[in-house]
């Protein structure tokens, strides 16, 4: 089921007068792959850890479907978070737990503390994440440790992990700069079609500016901790990438 | 992309399940643990005697007191003085131990005596040794360097061992290419490699002499275990709890002055 | 236009300073100490015939009294070795137990309320700092003398290195999984569970085998103020001087201690 995300006013400072986010108005909604592109430092990662609060806005809000995420404390969050998925660049796999293990713990937002202390997860859980397993291709890693696993293997736990959470939003910080370039290609498909199939909106943080319009219905770029692109693919001409990246001798 | 699979988890998959050897493991423990328990008496009527006679003990014990004054401050300088002096006649033994000892410096002859020489050394807790000591030069502060020297002498003379084994050999190829002798090998190819490991074990050496000088006072090696174990049985626990506190205290300082040092020899 | 000659020193005017400080420092210190320690010179020159003469009264070593009492109502050596080694082991789990909560505590990683922090951490300084027969000096006191006391003596004499080692592993872990699981809006308990504690398993295996090893040296010394184990036999052989029961004492307690550190060091391999 989809979900309307909005974000107002974001502004962020982690040093007073000195703002990363200088004020992000965007909407997200429906089945779409939104790719945000820009310079190092210009605030993407910021950006995405403000919609879930792993970073906290200085002003603004979040609104997923109309509640603001940024004034919810304590379980209201944990359960707002809990519908919230998200794949990191480094994977952040448990390391010394298997693949299966792995995925249940994406379900740790939804388990009571005592049954999770306990290690008793639901038997549907553990059929839905077989199933998630089959859909990405790991069904035979089920029980390797995820530390034996490739790194496009790992980012795939991760993305299954993050599917086990049954949610609304699908964040993903720079889910392919630690794979090599045909993995990267396969993990952006991968998360394309998770987003079609569940449709939801998902939302890439991403360097890789051909790969971002191979994949993405709509691209953001940033600079300066603006929006100064918000569009489809093809309008990423030349001279937009200029203002997004600045300097040109790296477009030759 | 392949059609969501369905269907159950098959069998082999069970997650967070212990394996065989996992189970084995916790039933040996098991076993050990409910035979050691049997031998050590543990009845409840024992167990709430002994919450009665503590609860008794901390009352007497509060609020501390310290007084003689002058017995506690001779007691705990006598034991930093055993700490440092064991340290520093330990360092000055272990290095060369050490060197002995490390198996890809000296050839077997040498490292297997003297790393048994190592751990006769560390085997025996230095209050045994302090006995011996005490035994053989008398009462006071001399038998408890001497034992501390001894703790010293096993405990870093294994570890400088271990460093020295784990250096990189090509360093000492190229100093030795250069037709230096041995001695300058090992200065400038062998210390440099080592010199910020041994510091942090020598500093740790000293925090766990100046914890065991406050012991080996107790069978009359000096320092202020004596102090400490004649207040107690003269049933001064005010005052043993005064002297704990010094002993906290003292040991919370030679923590901070150990990072302290560390930092200066951080190059 | 010609640079200024550089000439290369390996440490600046300032560093060089400090060094020579902390090295003047400890000098003084030792010095010091040398000058104020008290040693009594005839005791000195007497020493190598004080050992000879030990030496000769442990040898030949009796190892009849292996299994015979000092005296009715008295502990063999084996039953006390069996004593002490019960109390090595129960003392490292009682150990583990307590310190664990205590270690979660100190790392600052994971703790963040500052008071709770510090205290944890006193916790550890202080349980480490008094020593292991001063523990054993308090609990002889409130159990009475006996194995009990012993036990617990270890136990809290642990609870500082065991928590302090464990603190360290959780400051070293990765934060990347804790955070994957802080985003999927787990509960702390469940952050803890499956985000450090996976972590630091290897590290805690190795902490407890390393502990056990040394608590079985402690737990011969116990005996001497009445901590049950074998320091017990081996007071009351040092009190009426038999030399050779001593011996015996010593000989066992050593292979004990090497077979218990071959045991970890071997464990140890196999299970990290």
């Amino acid at each position: 089921m989809s979900a309307q995300l909005q974000l107002r006013g974001l502004v962020k400072e982690y040093v007073p007068g000195k703002p990363v986010l200088r004020g992000i108005d965007l909407g997200f909604g429906g089945a779409a792959l939104t790719a945000i592109i820009g310079p190092s430092g210009t605030g993407k990662s910021t950006l995405i850890r403000c919609i879930n609060r792993l970073v906290e806005p200085t002003h603004g809000e979040v609104l997923l479907d109309g509640t603001d995420l940024v004034t919810l404390h304590g379980d209201a969050l944990r359960q707002a978070r809990s519908r919230i998925g998200m794949v990191f660049q480094e994977y952040n796999l448990v390391e010394r737990l298997t693949v299966m293990e792995n995925l249940l713990t994406g379900v740790l937002g939804r388990t009571p503390a005592w049954k999770a202390w306990l290690r008793r997860f639901e038997p549907a859980d553990v059929d839905r994440a077989w199933q998630t397993l089959g859909t990405v291709g790991l069904q035979d890693f089920v029980n390797a440790r995820a530390d034996s696993l490739s790194g496009g293997q790992r980012q795939r736990v991760g993305i299954s992990r993050a599917v086990m959470q049954d949610p609304m939003v699908l964040l993903a910080d720079e889910p392919t700069s630690s794979l090599d370039p045909k993995t990267s290609v396969e993990i952006m498909d991968l998360l394309r079609n998770v987003g079609r199939e569940r449709g939801i909106p998902v939302i890439v943080n991403m360097h890789d500016v051909e790969l971002a319009k191979r994949f993405a219905d709509r691209i953001v770029g940033m600079s300066g901790g603006h929006v100064v692109y918000d569009g489809v693919a093809a309008g990423l001409s030349d001279e937009v990438l200029r203002t997004i990246y600045g300097g040109a001798s790296w477009l030759e | 992309m392949t059609p969501a699979a369905t269907g159950r988890a098959p069998a082999h998959v069970r997650p967070f399940s212990m394996g065989t050897t996992e189970r084995w493991i916790w039933l040996i423990l098991l076993v050990i643990f409910a035979w050691a328990a049997s031998r050590i008496d543990l009845t409840w009527a024992r167990f709430v005697l002994g919450l009665d006679g503590a609860a008794k003990f901390v009352h007497r014990m509060l609020p501390p007191i310290f007084n003689p004054r002058e017995e506690l401050v001779k007691g705990l300088w006598e034991s930093v003085q055993i700490a440092l002096l064991a340290s520093a006649a330990g360092l000055v033994l272990s290095l060369p131990v050490g060197l002995l000892a490390a198996r890809n410096m000296m050839p077997g002859w040498v490292t297997w005596p003297t790393r048994l020489f190592i751990t006769l050394c560390r085997t025996f807790h230095p209050v045994i040794v302090a006995i011996v000591f005490v035994k053989a030069v008398g009462f006071g502060a001399l038998a408890g360097i001497l034992s501390l020297t001894v703790a010293s002498i096993g405990f870093l003379g294994k570890l400088f061992a271990e460093a020295i084994e784990e250096i990189s050999m090509k360093q000492i190829e190229a100093v030795r290419a250069t037709g230096a002798g041995f001695a300058n090998v090992i200065a400038f190819a062998v210390a440099p490699q080592v010199m910020f490991r041994f510091i942090g074990f020598t500093a740790y050496e000293v925090d766990s002499n100046l914890r065991n000088s406050t012991m080996v006072g107790i069978v009359g090696a000096g320092g202020i275990g004596g102090t400490l174990f004649a207040a107690f049985q003269r049933f001064d626990y005010d005052f043993v709890l005064g002297i704990v506190l010094c002993i906290i205290v003292l040991i919370m300082v030679g923590e901070v002055a150990q990072i302290a040092v560390k930092k200066v020899f951080r190059q | 236009m010609t640079p200024d000659a550089y000439t290369w020193t390996r440490f600046t005017p300032a560093e060089r300073l400090r060094r020579f400080t902390v090295y003047l420092c400890m000098v003084l210190a030792v010095g010091v100490s040398f000058k104020a320690v008290n040693v009594i010179p005839e005791f000195l020159y007497d020493a190598p015939a004080q050992m000879q003469d030990l030496l000769v009264r442990m040898w030949p070593i009796e190892w009849r009294f292996y299994f015979t009492p000092q005296n009715t109502g008295a502990q063999t050596v084996h039953q006390a070795l069996m004593d002490s080694l019960a109390i090595a082991f129960l003392a490292t789990a009682l150990g583990l137990l307590l310190a664990t909560p205590v270690g979660f505590l100190a790392a600052r990683n994971i703790n963040r309320i500052v008071w709770l922090n510090a205290l944890a951490r006193f916790i550890l300084v202080a349980t480490r700092s008094i020593s292991t027969l001063l523990w054993a000096l308090f609990f002889v006191a409130m159990f009475g003398p006996g194995a009990l006391a012993g036990t617990c003596a270890i136990a809290f004499h642990s609870i500082g290195f065991i928590g302090k080692m464990l603190s360290e592993a959780l400051e070293e872990s990765s934060p990347g999984t804790t955070e994957a699981l802080l985003a999927s809006g787990a509960p702390w308990s469940s952050r803890i569970l499956y985000g450090y504690w996976p972590q630091v398993q290897p590290a805690f295996v190795g902490i407890a085998l390393f502990r056990w090893d040394i608590n079985v040296r402690e737990s011969a010394v116990l005996g001497l103020v009445g901590a049950g184990g074998i320091g017990m036999v081996l007071n009351s052989a040092i009190d009426v001087f038999e030399w050779d029961r001593v011996a015996l004492v010593l000989l066992v307690i050593l292979l004990v201690v090497m077979l218990a550190e071959v045991v970890a060091t071997q464990l140890r391999k196999r299970l990290i």
